[in-house]
């Protein structure tokens, strides 16, 4: 059983970071894991993608097109990839960027104002954390506390004092 | 063992430490700086050198000087990186050094794109740099086999004479994947292992000389002859691929590198579509796995060849068969990566062509 | 009174320099240095393309021969993995200062703590007497034959007044061996060189001005007259820099 996860948005909304938070996850679940960046020249606000795959298996194909879950942080990649969301599966979505609404009956759509959520609880730039967190109850992926030990092995020491804001964004999301 | 999770950029250069590489030298170049920027971080903490050259010309120069003193040493780059690099290791092979030259593949020609390709298989295999002669071409398919392909390509380069190439793509390295280091331990490899380094002869012997000049025909074209006697031995003890579901199948899919894992995944939809697909995949690409890809053709009716390329490693796929099976192609080029669905699609194709 | 004899450091290989040439003299003084400080078993040298190719059948240490303007990469990669033996460059105007400009401008502001010996004799030797980057106005060669037109083909490089400007410069010193008096301050200026390096104080180059009577189409001596008269003005015999960088 492999699940495949497009997270996608700008440059700077932490797309890569919550891809890897993820991608740990299932490593320390012992599972199979893959973290595909899409990767340009801009350093800075352009477009951002990755895909996830956790599986018991060895992966195959790293590169997806038609993932089990997208997570879409802006409109760009919203439109860009939730016509190819596999019909069953997941979508979550930061409302407060992407003012569509989901017209596919197909799937299971989550719109979660993430960013205004974040900001509204002092946790700025975290509404990545908090669709993750939303992606971990709807998939059963991993309870709150789980995650915990996974946050201090990838938060680097200097700045470990975003492991409990991360931890809150979590269950925010998770609360959902 | 730990399980890490690293990018294969990463894994590469971590693998290269442990396999005792003392000095890399580098110039940035997308999609293959993390290798440079893993290689200024840790370099220093193991007493190794890490440099970045003025340009990929001096960085495989000074390859080659490190090389000549017995030292084991890298660069990577990526394909127009390593156009420019390809005089260095004309003359490394011509002098008969050992080193590693890493290639994460972006496509061309001339500057490109910064997106994953595999168009430098001919520059790699066939011509890179001017004059006869060859290099060990290994390509990996995963972050775990970037790892473990590093440190037998420092050991193969030794054993032969050689330089030695990872012949990866941005695909790989820019991806994240468990690795599992198979040392822990840093080895050491030290020039005493090469009485022909120049690294001083210490009043103890005749002085050696690293050198690709011979101005006298014959000379050269013996010592010509001897390198390729060497190339056949080479041949003869270094193939490899990988063989998978190919036992009773009709359509072999022969792809190396990133592509054969989307390759593998088509190959399983086929399956599961009551199609007999298998897949071949070289593990090094110099020397070519001959009797590998025959022995996995062996039933096929068809030979599909995907690649992110125009169609490089095509040729070498008939060679091998003697052209005695169509070998069809599909590939995306440009930085474009084949979906597994497409890949599909041509299996399923060659399938309904073959039932005709 | 000390023997005359060749240097230990040279091997008996006879040289193949024409006569008059002055790579000769240079050979000697490196290889005597080399003596002097008892550190043959301990040097690398790398040979340019050039003329003095074939350098490495001459000098009796371990040497490597280098593509063409690669010498200061290639003895940086030497160094770098040896960082206690000594490493030299002997390369020629057209090697060191065009084809290699940027290897040997490079090496130099990082300090390598590497020797290198830059013949210039305003003259690509090896292939028949073209256009050098040091190659004086007016001077006529195979592919200046109208002379060199500094509007057509620009200006000669002066090379250590150009490193002189650069931090990692330890020492950057232009001699010539014109006469036995110029021959002591070329060798002194060749051993500080490599005391430089022993200390790990930083890159030095030596520039020595040259004679190439073939191409020149000179008698030996007539070559050495025209080398005072001609290059000595446009390139002055000195110090340009010296002192520790660390």
């Amino acid at each position: 059983m492999t699940t495949e996860t497009i997270f996608a948005g700008f440059g700077g909304q932490g797309i890569l970071f919550a891809g890897k938070l993820l991608a740990y996850l299932g490593l320390y679940q012992d599972k199979q894991v893959s973290w595909l960046p899409s990767y340009g020249p801009e350093m800075r606000g352009g477009t951002a993608n990755c895909t996830v795959c956790v599986s018991d298996q060895p992966i195959g194909s790293p590169y997806v097109t038609d993932p089990d879950i997208l997570v879409a942080m802006n409109g760009p990649s919203y439109d860009k990839f939730i016509e190819a969301v596999k019909p069953g599966g997941i979508a979550i979505i930061d409302s407060t960027l992407v003012t569509e609404e989901c017209s596919r009956t197909d799937i299971r759509s989550f719109r979660i104002p993430s960013t205004a959520l974040a900001a509204e609880n002092g946790l700025p730039g975290m509404a990545n954390i908090i669709l993750v967190g939303k992606l971990l109850k709807e998939t059963g992926f991993a309870v709150l506390e789980a995650v915990r030990p996974v946050l201090e092995k990838i938060i680097p020491p200097k700045k470990a004092n975003l492991i409990d804001a991360n931890m809150k964004a979590l269950a925010i999301g998770m609360a959902l | 063992m730990e399980r890490n999770l690293m990018k294969g950029n990463e894994a590469l250069a971590e693998a290269a430490i442990r396999a005792g590489c003392k000095c890399f030298f580098g110039y940035p170049i997308t999609p293959q700086t993390e290798i440079s920027a893993y290689m200024a971080k840790r370099m220093p903490k193991v007493g190794g050198v890490f440099l970045q050259a003025e340009s990929e010309i001096a960085a495989i120069n000074m390859v080659y000087g490190c090389a000549s003193s017995g030292v084991r040493c890298m660069t990577s780059s990526s394909s127009p990186g390593i156009s420019l690099k390809s005089e260095g290791v004309s003359y490394m092979a011509g002098s008969d050094l050992p080193c590693v030259i890493v290639n994460v593949m972006r496509g061309g020609p001339g500057l490109g794109g910064i997106q994953p390709s595999q168009s430098d298989y001919w520059q790699a295999t066939r011509a890179l740099g001017h004059g006869d002669f060859q290099i060990l071409v290994f390509a990996p398919s995963t972050v775990q086999e970037m790892a473990d392909l590093m440190g037998r390509a420092f050991d193969e380069a030794d054993k032969y004479r050689m330089p030695a190439m990872i012949l990866a793509d941005g695909l790989l390295g820019q991806m994240m994947e468990p690795v599992t280091f198979k040392v822990d331990e840093i080895q050491h490899h030290d020039a005493s292992e090469k009485p022909w380094a120049t690294n001083g002869h210490g009043n103890k012997r005749r002085h050696n000389i690293v050198n690709s000049l011979y101005l006298q025909a014959e000379e050269l074209e013996r010592l010509n002859f001897e390198r390729f006697e060497r190339y056949e031995t080479v041949k003869k003890e270094l193939h490899e691929a990988e063989l998978y579901k190919t036992e009773d199948a009709d359509i072999v899919v022969a792809a190396y590198g990133s592509v054969a894992r989307l390759a593998k995944a088509a190959v399983d939809r086929a399956r599961e579509a009551g199609i007999k697909a298998g897949l071949v995949r070289p593990v090094t690409l110099w020397p070519f796995p001959v009797q590998e890809v025959r022995e996995a053709c062996r039933n096929a009716k068809r030979v599909l060849c995907v690649e992110m390329s125009m169609g490089q490693m095509i040729d070498d796929v008939k060679l091998a068969l003697d052209c005695r099976i169509p070998v069809e192609f599909y590939g995306r080029t440009g930085g474009v990566v084949p979906k597994p669905t497409a890949i599909f699609e041509q299996i399923k194709l060659l399938s309904e062509k073959e039932a005709e | 009174m000390p023997e005359f004899k060749k240097p230990n450091a040279l091997t008996d290989v006879p040289f193949h320099y024409c006569p008059g040439c002055t790579h000769g003299i240079v050979h000697r003084l490196v290889a005597e240095v080399i003596d002097e400080m008892g550190i043959e078993g301990e040097t690398i040298g790398v040979c340019p393309v050039g003329c003095s190719v074939m350098a490495y059948d001459y000098f009796s240490c371990d040497m490597i021969e280098a593509a063409h303007g690669r010498a200061p990469a290639v003895a940086t990669g030497v160094k770098r993995g040896n960082p206690d033996k000594f490493v030299f460059t002997y390369q020629g105007d057209g090697d060191l200062a065009a084809i290699g400009t940027a290897e040997t401008v490079h090496a130099a502001t990082r300090g390598e703590n590497i020797t290198v010996i830059f013949i210039n004799n305003t003259t690509y030797g090896m292939t028949g007497g073209q256009m050098a980057p040091t190659t004086l106005p007016g001077q006529v060669t195979q592919t200046t034959p109208y002379g060199r037109n500094p509007d057509v083909e620009g200006f000669p490089v002066r090379v250590c007044e150009m490193v002189s400007t650069l931090s990692g410069v330890a020492l950057a010193e232009r001699v010539t061996v014109t006469d036995p008096a110029n021959i002591r301050k070329a060798k002194a200026a060749i051993r500080k060189g490599f005391e430089f390096q022993k200390n790990k104080q930083g890159f030095s180059l030596i520039e020595v001005l040259s004679t190439c009577p073939t191409n020149w189409g000179l008698s030996p001596v007539e070559a050495i007259k025209w080398l005072k008269d001609n290059m000595v003005p446009y390139y002055p015999l000195g110090v340009f820099k010296e002192g520790a960088i660390r």
